[in-house]
């Protein structure tokens, strides 16, 4: 079936399988590496991407329904030769080890610093809560980072939030 | 200096095996046996090999062929007798995933199947003392008279642990892209902590010369150990590829990875402890009893730290095995010691109670002068003050002792302590170092799955050759390099910095070439216990109405020898105190008694740590200097940091509710059991 979509600022026209997901579609068709299959299941975390600004588990997304969307991966964070912060951030405080993880929590960072709103551990449900440690460490859950480098990914988003 | 590969870790440019831009790649994926145990009758591929885009059906109908050398989990389609279910037992070959992943659906697999026996206790007729344990040390060993010793004791506890079946669980699913070039060499980019050893056990396999494989892994996301052997997707990828002349890819899928990839046996534990009025230990007998498969004996290490921690008069340790119709277990971060350390420092928890006496105090007291199972003098141990240092740390002085009576609200809260210790031991490895275009190009076939071993290696190499670390550039991670030994057992870097500094050495000598083999100075290594020992603190929050269990601060102090790079060492220490904490409350793979096979095999139920369980993680160290290492003096330290740390929880909740769990994962049900 053929689809188009905006991959990182780029058009692109695909003739997909329906039954391919578009986490298959970016590694496998458009070589994008960078979004990881942890589970293909929605339960790590590793192949978050935004779609549309918002971040999203992309192997629970099937490719046909992406038409027309605007796709960024952790290719796209990056200005040219400049480092997104939340990048140059996790560099500076050793937010990973095997890396594996690192591209959907850069994602799910990126897309969690706009999102507005309380979360299971803000006291006050109508307040726009300032991103303390607990509340990212809330907002980042749904990426799982298996060595276990949770405190410095917390510090590396801390330093970029506003 | 930050980590060598973080710029291409953050952007998404790092290559896994399973991302290598390979032509005309093609897809294969497994299919699993039904029955826990049986026999194929038939293998029925063809509605599979119908279906749109498949190239090839592998399996034991027609068994592709591997060397008689080919053996154990490997010896893929070679045999009609299945072992446990979840086995691959055929493979599909295709254009796509989708197509691969459609077509193995429709195998049709017929089996004889046979009654199963999955169940793993201590009353388990087939129990048998095996040989050796991992990696070769004495099954059986003691000293004095065990049973004299716990007569003549004041206090004595006899306490049994266990431990559930737990999965690596990395978070790079198991991966291999194979193909044969024109000149016949396979080559195969593998999801692999050795390339080296990678490379031999796959040239084995297919009954190749070891330069007729070259193994590539320069990335890989995370092991624990189920990337240090050869996994079976590999030698399928490889097989497949031979069978349809092109490249094939296969990654596991988590569920798969939870059968064919390696688990920790799970263990039952008897520990008997007597002290004497002051709190001297006058016995210390731990016995492990634990499952292999019937493919292969993997007998796990479990009763070795017995040998290693306590002075006794009296010690006897032993492990017994059973082969039951399950998967073969494999390694998982400090095998051996995660486990047994368990055990053995949460009845020691239970020996201090029972005595009236301070836990911290009652290993102190305990603190042997050479080591108990050998004799032999230690390189260094400094368990003593990580203990103080830690119980600094951690306000220990002021802790009331009383379980059970510490209230915030809901929450009942308590802290507990146990000791770690780790195996500092390294291994034989090459290396050269070449000048190139005014920079040096350090060349080992070591691995980085996410340790920090190329940055740590560079530094080894620039402070040697007393250059800027910019200056140099390591190559890792491809079996075409000289030799090395693996990321496994905490020995990377003390193994491959000990040839890496040889090489440097050996280069100044003409400035043009540095080459190392570190086989015999290793030979030559005196005979000593060589370890590194740490001590782990934890608080917890226990909930009172639900059971649930917060650790709101875990505290760990080691003193690993010299500490070569403070912000990698954290990384790894905190990294192993994470997946303690997964392991003392949350991770747990079920065996599936009625049809064979494990449940939980995906990420929603097996829980591994979340952000949100990670509050509060400190790691520090004590500078240990130790010249009877390495070049270094370095001990390893990507296990050490496991180890003691569900035992520390434990003592923890002990001591918030006032109930002994003695069953890992300490869930809320086993909380509130003693109310109902």
């Amino acid at each position: 079936m053929d689809i188009t979509l905006q991959v990182n600022g780029v058009s692109r026209a695909v003739d997909v399988d329906p039954r391919m997901s578009l986490l298959d579609l970016l590694r496998e068709r458009l070589a994008l590496i960078g979004p990881k299959k942890g589970c293909d299941h929605g339960q790590c975390g590793a192949c978050t991407v935004l779609i549309d600004g918002r971040r999203a588990n992309s192997c629970l997304a099937l490719a046909v329904a992406m038409d027309g969307s605007e796709i960024v991966t952790v290719e796209g964070l990056a200005e040219g030769e400049a480092l997104h912060p939340l990048q140059a951030a996790f560099i500076e405080h050793d937010a990973f080890q095997c890396g594996y993880c690192t591209p959907g929590q850069l994602c799910s960072a990126a897309g969690m610093l706009g999102e507005p709103g309380p979360s299971a551990v803000t006291e006050d449900l109508r307040a726009d809560p300032e991103l303390t440690p607990a509340e990212i460490r809330e907002r980042m859950s749904g990426n799982l980072c298996r060595c276990g480098a949770y405190p410095n990914i917390v510090t590396a988003i801390a330093e970029v939030a506003p | 200096m930050n980590r060598i590969e973080g710029r291409v870790k953050v952007t998404g440019l790092a290559t896994y095996a399973a991302e290598y831009p390979v032509e005309g790649v093609t897809y294969a994926y497994p299919v699993q046996s039904q029955v826990a145990k049986g026999r194929i009758a038939r293998v029925d591929d063809r509605e599979a090999l119908a279906m749109p885009g498949v190239l090839a059906v592998l399996s034991s109908e027609r068994p592709p062929e591997l060397a008689p050398e080919a053996e154990g989990e490997l010896a893929l389609f070679q045999s009609r007798e299945v072992a446990y279910r979840g086995q691959i037992v055929a493979a599909v070959v295709a254009d796509t995933y989708e197509n691969a992943r459609a077509a193995a659906a429709v195998v049709r697999v017929e089996y004889q199947p046979q009654a199963h026996d999955v169940h793993l206790s201590t009353e388990h007729p087939g129990l048998y003392r095996p040989k050796t344990v991992n990696p070769g040390f004495p099954t059986d060993t003691g000293h004095g008279d065990v049973e004299a010793g716990l007569a003549a004791a004041a206090t004595t506890i006899d306490v049994t642990y266990t431990t559930p079946v737990l999965h690596n669980n990395p978070m790079e699913p198991h991966a291999s892209l194979a193909y044969w070039d024109d000149l016949g060499r396979l080559m195969v980019y593998d999801a692999s902590q050795g390339a080296t050893s990678g490379r031999d056990i796959i040239a084995r396999t297919f009954g190749l010369p070891r330069d007729a494989v070259r193994v590539v892994a320069r990335h890989v996301g995370g092991g624990f150990g189920s990337k240090g052997t050869t996994r079976p997707q590999a030698v399928l990828a490889a097989m497949a590829a031979r069978e349809v002349g092109r490249p094939v890819k296969i990654a596991l899928t988590r569920h798969q990875m939870y059968d064919v990839t390696g688990y920790r046996t799970p263990t039952i534990q008897r520990l008997r402890l007597g002290a004497d009025a002051d709190g001297r230990l006058t016995a210390l007998e731990h016995v492990a009893y634990e499952q292999s498969s019937t493919v292969e004996e993997f007998a796990e290490q479990t009763a070795v730290p017995g040998r290693v921690m306590y002075g006794t008069p009296a010690l006897r340790t032993a492990h017994r095995l059973v082969r039951l119709d399950v998967a073969t277990p494999s390694w998982m971060r400090a095998p051996g010691e995660c486990p047994g350390m368990y055990a053995l420092e949460s009845a020691m928890d239970e020996l201090a109670y029972a005595a009236g006496l301070d836990p911290v105090e009652l290993r102190v007291l305990n603190d042997p002068e050479t080591e108990p199972g050998s004799g032999r003098p230690f390189s260094s141990r400094n368990l003593v003050g990580c203990l103080r240092e830690g119980a600094r740390r951690f306000d220990w002085e002021r802790r009331d002792p009383q379980p059970g009576v510490r209230r915030d609200g809901e929450w009942l809260i308590g802290t507990g302590v146990a000791a770690s210790t780790y195996p500092a031991r390294r291994m034989p490895s090459k290396a050269v170092v070449a000048a190139q275009d005014g920079e040096f190009l350090v060349q080992i076939a070591a691995a980085d799955i996410g340790t920090g071993a190329r940055t740590v290696l560079t530094k080894i190499a620039a402070e040697t050759l007393g250059v800027a670390p910019d200056q140099v550039h390591v190559e890792i991670g491809d079996s075409d390099l000289p030799d090395a030994f693996l990321a496994g057992g905490s020995m990377g870097t003390a193994s491959w910095g000990s040839a890496v500094f040889r090489a440097c050495e050996d280069f100044q000598r003409d400035g043009k070439e540095g080459h190392a083999d570190t086989a015999e100075e290793i030979a030559k290594d005196a005979e000593l216990a060589r370890h590194a020992f740490g001590a782990q603190f934890a608080e917890v929050r226990v909930n009172a109405v639900t059971g649930e269990v917060r650790v709101s601060r875990l505290l760990g102090v080691f003193a690993a020898g010299h500490i070569m790079d403070a912000t990698l060492a954290r990384s790894q220490f905190i990294g192993g105190m994470t997946m303690g904490l997964g392991m003392a409350l949350m991770e747990e793979t079920y065996t599936d008694e009625e049809f064979g096979g494990f449940l939980r095999r995906d990420l929603a139920q097996y829980h591994i740590p979340a952000n949100a369980d990670v509050p509060n993680l400190e790691a520090v160290w004590l500078e240990e200097e130790d010249e009877e290492l390495n070049p270094m003096g370095s001990k390893g330290i990507g296990e050490i940091g496991i180890v003691g740390t569900a035992a520390a929880i434990g003592n923890a909740v002990f001591h918030a509710a006032g109930h002994r769990v003695r069953d890992l994962p300490i869930t809320p049900a086993k909380i509130l059991m003693p109310r109902f």
